[in-house]
């Protein structure tokens, strides 16, 4: 088999880099991944949408994604529900520091168009009445952040590229991409050899080991994130409510079951996806100290997923000088889901050599090149 | 009896027609179906459709029974309440 471009993962990003690619006139595009459609992050993810975030680059990033998103379902021409809702992220803070924090930050996403709100916590009742208010300082609100369906919009993207002519396999892993004389020249999977000059490394938690095949170091490591999902009731909680301090993300989806998350600062580093007892017993303090009535919901189905972290919390979205024809699309540190629509853009201007919609200085993998990382995400869960 | 009328899985409400016309799509592993029409993310956990979709996918696919693999086990056990896990900790310091 011959390839114009191979694209190594199937997941959010992947399926929108091929979309993007296809939909400029690329022919031949090839797409591997090692499970079922959304088997891995993308599958397992908080499926929230937000804007509030720290840095520049998240903001406009989630921002144009945002954009794309609210076009999504004509634009992809699905025929099922992506489930596009947009009924805010409320971010509580619990401390002074958080207070002083996210006024610095609303200003900031005020100043790239981002419309979020800093409230008093009697104006964030108003929008989830079941808060403990008793620790909460103050919040943001950004009502045109929201949920979207990891499921539905990944298999919207993949039927459109289709369409387009990209080919997929499923449950197929390559295991090899040969370089030679600095020039990549096939990738090797289970069952084909693909001749190809180029190959984008959307592999999610296992992009670092797509980077070893070609002997590019990504400073990237994965880490497994814990969810759980509770019985579906009628709709009681509009936003997502997220906390950086308490370390907890909670949200009511459409079909009426409340998911929700936090970070294990012990976790490990590497690739287990397991559940833990742990996990259980942190979510749930946590989600009942600061949303009591949702003590009385069961729950009833709890996983985890890889995050796949980068120094500064922000995505590498790039090519790489050191070998020409390989792309890279990871690091997205638990975000890639949301910031997808820019991720496939970005990605096919690059590799297409076109001008980029927005500036991807700080999105290359150079950016950790002698850096401090001084401008690192801090409103990470 | 109309395929309309048939539910696969009832914690999700799905109907046979709705299964077999994703099959028909081309998503034929429970993983897939799972991912787009809920079936075995319901409060049974898929105890109820599991087989029965595990059958359907056998005669769709010309495939032996058991060797159609269906959905990923994951706990809880049973359904528990968030403030029940909240009391068991209490109780147990």
């Amino acid at each position: 088999m011959k390839a114009n471009i191979v694209i190594v993962g199937a997941g959010i990003s992947g399926v929108s880099i091929a979309y993007n690619l296809a939909k400029k006139g690329v022919k031949d595009i090839v797409v591997f991944d090692d499970n079922y459609l959304s088997g891995g992050a993308t599958g397992r993810c908080g499926a929230g949408i937000r804007q509030q975030w720290g840095t520049k680059n998240n903001c406009i990033l989630a921002k144009k994604s945002v954009e794309f998103f609210e076009i999504a379902q004509e634009e992809l021409q699905y025929p099922r529900d992506i489930e596009f809702k947009q009924e805010g992220y409320l971010v509580i803070a619990t401390t002074k520091e958080e207070d002083l924090q996210f006024v610095k930050n609303v200003k900031l996403q005020n100043s790239l168009g981002i419309p979020a709100v800093v409230l008093t916590p009697k104006e964030a009742a108003k929008i989830v009445p079941h808060l403990n208010l008793d620790i909460v300082t103050s919040a943001t609100f950004c009502p045109t952040d929201g949920h979207l369906n990891p499921f539905t919009v990944t298999d919207a993207y993949y039927l459109a590229a289709k369409r387009l002519g990209v080919k997929f396999f499923y449950q197929e892993k390559v295991l090899n991409i040969i370089v030679k004389d600095n020039k990549i020249i096939k990738v090797i999977t289970e069952n084909y050899e693909v001749i190809t000059n180029k190959v984008v490394n959307a592999a999610g938690g296992y992009s670092k080991e797509i980077g070893d095949m070609v002997g590019i170091d990504i400073p990237v490591y994965s880490e497994n994130h814990e969810i759980l999902v509770t019985e579906p009731i009628e709709k009681i909680q509009g936003p997502m409510v997220i906390s950086f301090s308490l370390n907890i993300y909670c949200q009511q989806v459409p079909h009426g079951s409340f998911i929700m998350g936090r970070s294990d600062p012990n976790m490990p580093q590497g690739y287990n996806v397991d559940a833990s007892w742990h996990f259980l017993d942190e979510m749930a303090k946590t989600a009942v100290n600061l949303l009591p009535p949702i003590g009385d919901l069961r729950v009833i189905r709890q996983w985890g997923g890889l995050y796949n972290l980068s120094p500064d919390r922000q995505p590498i979205i790039s090519d790489v000088k050191e070998l020409p024809g390989f792309y890279l699309a990871c690091g997205f540190s638990g975000h890639g889901f949301m910031f997808a629509p820019m991720t496939g853009l970005l990605l096919s201007e690059i590799i297409l050599g076109e001008k980029t919609t927005v500036d991807t200085t700080d999105l290359h993998i150079d950016r950790f090149k002698n850096s401090d990382f001084k401008d690192y995400e801090k409103s990470v869960v | 009896m109309n395929k309309k009328d048939v539910i696969i899985c009832r914690c999700e409400d799905v109907t046979l027609e709705e299964l077999h016309n994703l099959m028909k799509e081309g998503y034929t592993s429970f993983e897939e179906i799972k991912r787009i029409l809920r079936v075995g993310m319901g409060s049974c956990q898929g105890n109820t459709c599991g087989q029965l979709i595990q059958r359907e996918l056998a005669n769709f696919t010309n495939t032996p029974i058991n060797k159609v693999v269906t959905h990923k086990v994951r706990p809880l056990f049973a359904g528990v309440k968030l403030k029940s896990i909240v009391k068991a900790l209490d109780d147990e310091s």
